[in-house]
């Protein structure tokens, strides 16, 4: 470029010497159209070569000079002793800069700009027209030059065109090749190209020299609608150009089939629709039924076949690329592959611990490798079995909604949210008939009657809102509904009617509205085919339950009400905390705890006999799980304490020792334990022994209602 | 493979040092004109796949160049592109009228001037 740039300096150089001898002559004899001409293009030339090069001030600058010449050339102008003056000052002016060639001084602008401003007065003088070419700004200068065809800019999916192209016959005569420009197109993306040649007339009346076939174009491409435009930018006005979206690529789920020949022909204005129906009735193949008819041509035929042809191909081949994206496996061989893995974890603790104990270091080495690989195989397991819980779970409630509130004449909505949540297919799976039952509540308790709702003020379309979302280790599930809310008057007094609270319990809020999951509680007034058969909310809660899980309800009388289930991601394998009390084991699921603390015996003396620690400044009721496993012995000097969150409340859980996290293999017990409530499962360890997994909510309550009974029994 | 040949008109030197300098490294045959008559008087000696005109010039300007090409028989149907400002709209329009086949604004980088030869001449 820099030998460009010293090139267009001499030549500039050049052009301004030549310049002032034009216009030394120019004064003397003003009328000399062949002297206007060279200053002019001189100056055109200064202009145009210097935005090439680089010398944007230049040519900004010479733009007001070129302008005035431009309109003396055409005559609304005439040379005056004052232009010649000033325009020999604009070739100091441009000589000044070409020799700077950078940004100029202020004091070089200030004199530039009075100059600038001198040719913009006298176009302006002069009552010109065309004042609106004569302020060129440096960003217009540049801002042509990207005005040639650049890059275009790619959209991301692909989209398929109909594009029509009918050159006009003279089109060879501009120098313009249409194979070129089609050409162009195909490589665009996926094209089919179809000649038209039903104009082109019997060899006697043939102008050799005249296009009379027109094309027929079906492109699929990434590019948009610019992009295509561009490839015909020089030949706009001498052709016919017809560019339309047949497909945007955005339905994955669309049909392979596409359209129908004759649906494709009324659509490119080749056919009417009523000439289609009379062919039609007249059931032929549709195609030489048409052509046979005379209604359109056999290329017009065929034209529409390639379009149906490709779209159906394009079609096919996203749905392929889907189909290898992804496999299907019967999901026995995930499970069994999710034991296998579980197993290996197992097998793998005994290593570490072998390696451990002999203290090899190759051994440790292996260990260590091991534990790495099947820490990665586990994570990696766990998340094939994840599901979107939209499309495993969301979609079939969508037709449910719809039935019950036809049953029920009410109008109401499902509206999803988070459906890419993944989550373990087992419990997705288990999952479902819980949601069922709670958007079942939702439809027939929560949203009232359209004509009840409009009176409230409220649309007459309700909406259930169903949204899914992660949080750590959990994923938190959201039924919510825009209804008539709980109304906390009336769960207290059908709970006082079932013998659920005692009639001067003071209960807050949230414990009434969790007194609709206590068994055989349901306050619809009537027993409908929707709900309200007495097995009500606490049957959802034995599910969630189960499921390691918990449930929690806000409402708003007239306002609606949320119903939140919170869940673990997955239940096969999870990370534990080890401890220990005596020889045994026990795991707590870690996504609970909080931290862990010792306890000494001076901090139980000073807690008077009351399970209860300070942490932290906050006063935390401790469970000794010591006692309550009716573990023999004794204490050790130091116990610890590990504090978890049980609803929304803090709570302490002592042991002997804290060992550590732990890769927990869940594995369910056998029937025999079914009714050990506070124990949700077993592990085994590296040494082969097993671990119960504590059921840390369950707990919690016993330890609660052991301490009611106390105080009961106290009492009496 | 025979090379294309390109015939670039302009009468700013530096112009057409540039465009000769693009196209000969892109692989082209280029033959300079400074002005129309100087490349109609060239046209005899060689066949031409495609001329590149300014609009501008002494002697004979561009659009009669244009005019002239689409008479003369061996360049009825080679694609003409002119090299224009953006302040000569009407001037593009006139070019068109003529038989040009399309346009560069300048100013323009080289590998824009690449791409519109690639588009006309294939």
């Amino acid at each position: 470029m820099d030998n460009h740039r010293q090139a267009f300096k001499e030549e500039a150089y050049e052009l301004l010497g030549e310049l002032e001898t034009a216009l030394l002559e120019l004064e003397k004899d003003s009328d000399d159209a062949d002297l206007i001409g060279r200053v002019f293009r001189a100056m055109h030339t200064i202009k145009g070569s210097g935005a090439m090069f680089g010398f944007d001030r230049i040519s900004m600058f010479t733009h007001n000079v070129e302008n005035v010449y431009d309109r003396i050339r055409n005559g609304k102008m005439s040379v005056s002793k004052h232009l010649i003056d000033l325009t020999l000052s604009a070739c100091d002016e441009i000589r000044k800069m070409l020799e700077e060639s950078g940004p100029g001084t202020a004091e070089d602008d200030m004199a530039a700009d009075a100059l600038a401003r001198a040719f913009k007065e006298m176009l302006q003088e002069a009552g010109s027209a065309v004042v609106s070419s004569g302020t060129l700004s440096l960003d217009e200068v540049t801002a042509s030059k990207s005005d040639s065809p650049d890059v275009p800019e790619s959209t991301g999916h692909e989209t398929t065109w109909r594009i029509r192209f009918r050159p006009k016959p003279g089109i060879f005569i501009t120098g313009t090749n249409p194979v070129l420009l089609l050409n162009e197109l195909r490589e665009l993306g996926i094209c089919n190209v179809l000649a038209n040649t039903d104009g082109i007339p019997f060899l006697g009346e043939v102008d050799p020299e005249a296009c009379y076939t027109f094309w027929d174009i079906i492109l699929t491409t990434s590019q948009d609608m610019n992009a295509i435009r561009d490839v015909f930018i020089f030949v706009e006005d001498d052709c016919e150009l017809i560019i339309e979206k047949i497909d945007d690529g955005m339905q994955d789920d669309a049909e392979v089939d596409y359209k129908k020949l004759g649906e494709i022909l009324v659509e490119r204005g080749d056919l009417s629709a009523e000439k289609l129906k009379d062919v039609l009735s007249a059931q032929k193949k549709i195609g030489s039924a048409l052509v046979d008819s005379g209604a359109v041509s056999p290329d017009q035929v065929q034209a529409a076949l390639v379009e149906q042809q490709h779209i159906r191909s394009v079609r096919q081949k996203r749905q392929a690329a889907e189909a290898t994206a992804s496999i299907r496996v019967p999901a026995e061989k995930l499970d069994s592959m999710v034991n296998m893995v579980g197993e290996l974890v197992t097998v793998q603790s005994r290593l570490s611990q072998l390696s451990a104990r002999f203290n090899d270091r190759a051994l440790v080495q292996v260990a260590e490798e091991v534990e790495r690989l099947t820490s990665g195989l586990r994570e990696n397991t766990m998340s094939i079995r994840m599901l979107p819980i939209g499309v495993a779970c969301f979609q079939r409630f969508q037709r449910l909604v719809r039935d019950l509130s036809m049953e029920l004449g009410k109008d109401i909505v499902l509206k999803t949210d988070g459906a890419e949540t993944e989550l373990d297919k087992t419990v997705i799976e288990k999952l479902n008939d819980p949601l069922i039952h709670i958007i079942r509540n939702s439809i027939d308790h929560g949203i009232e009657m359209p004509e009840v709702r409009k009176a409230s003020g409220k649309p007459a379309q309700g909406t259930v809102h169903l949204s899914a979302e992660h949080s750590g280790a959990n994923v938190f599930i959201r039924v919510s509904d825009d209804g008539a809310g709980l109304d906390t008057e009336t769960i207290r007094a059908k709970a006082l009617e079932k013998g659920l609270i005692s009639s001067d319990a003071v209960l807050s809020e949230k414990d009434i509205f969790a007194l609709t999951l206590a068994p055989g509680f349901s306050t619809a007034k009537t027993v409908t085919n929707v709900s309200g058969r007495g097995v009500g909310m606490d049957v959802v809660k034995k599910n969630i339950d189960a499921l390691q899980g918990s449930i929690e309800m806000e409402s708003q009388k007239g306002a609606g009400t949320t119903i939140t289930l919170k869940l673990p991601l997955t239940m096969a394998i999870i990370d534990g905390l080890l401890v220990r009390i005596n020889d045994t084991h026990y795991i707590m699921p870690l996504a609970a705890i909080e931290e862990c603390v010792e306890l000494t015996r001076e901090d139980v003396a000073r807690a008077h006999g009351k399970h209860i620690a300070s942490i932290r400044d906050e006063i935390v009721p401790y469970i000794r799980l010591r006692e309550m496993f009716f573990h023999s012995g004794d204490a050790p000097e130091i116990e610890q304490i590990v504090t978890a969150r049980i609803n929304d409340t803090r709570m302490g859980f002592v042991v002997d020792q804290v060992i550590g996290q732990h890769q927990t293999v869940i594995k369910s017990m056998s029937r025999i334990y079914r009714d050990i409530e506070h124990v949700s499962g077993a592990t085994i360890l590296g040494d082969g022994s097993v671990a119960l997994i504590l059921d840390m909510p369950k707990l919690a309550q016993r330890a609660e209602a052991d301490e009611k009974a106390q105080f009961a029994a106290l009492r009496e | 493979m025979t090379t294309k040949t390109i015939m670039t008109v302009d009468d700013s030197a530096s112009v057409r040092q540039m465009v000769t300098f693009t196209l000969r490294d892109a692989g082209y045959t280029v033959i300079e004109a400074c002005d129309g008559k100087d490349a109609l008087s060239k046209v005899e000696n060689q066949p031409l796949n495609m001329v590149l005109t300014d609009l501008n010039m002494p002697n004979l300007d561009g659009i009669g160049l244009i005019r002239a090409l689409r008479a003369h028989p061996a360049c009825k149907f080679i694609p003409i592109i002119m090299l224009t400002t953006e302040s000569q709209a009407e001037r593009k329009q006139e070019g068109k009228a003529a038989g040009a086949t399309g346009w560069i604004v300048k100013p323009f980088k080289p590998e824009q001037l690449i791409a519109v030869v690639k588009k006309v001449l294939g």
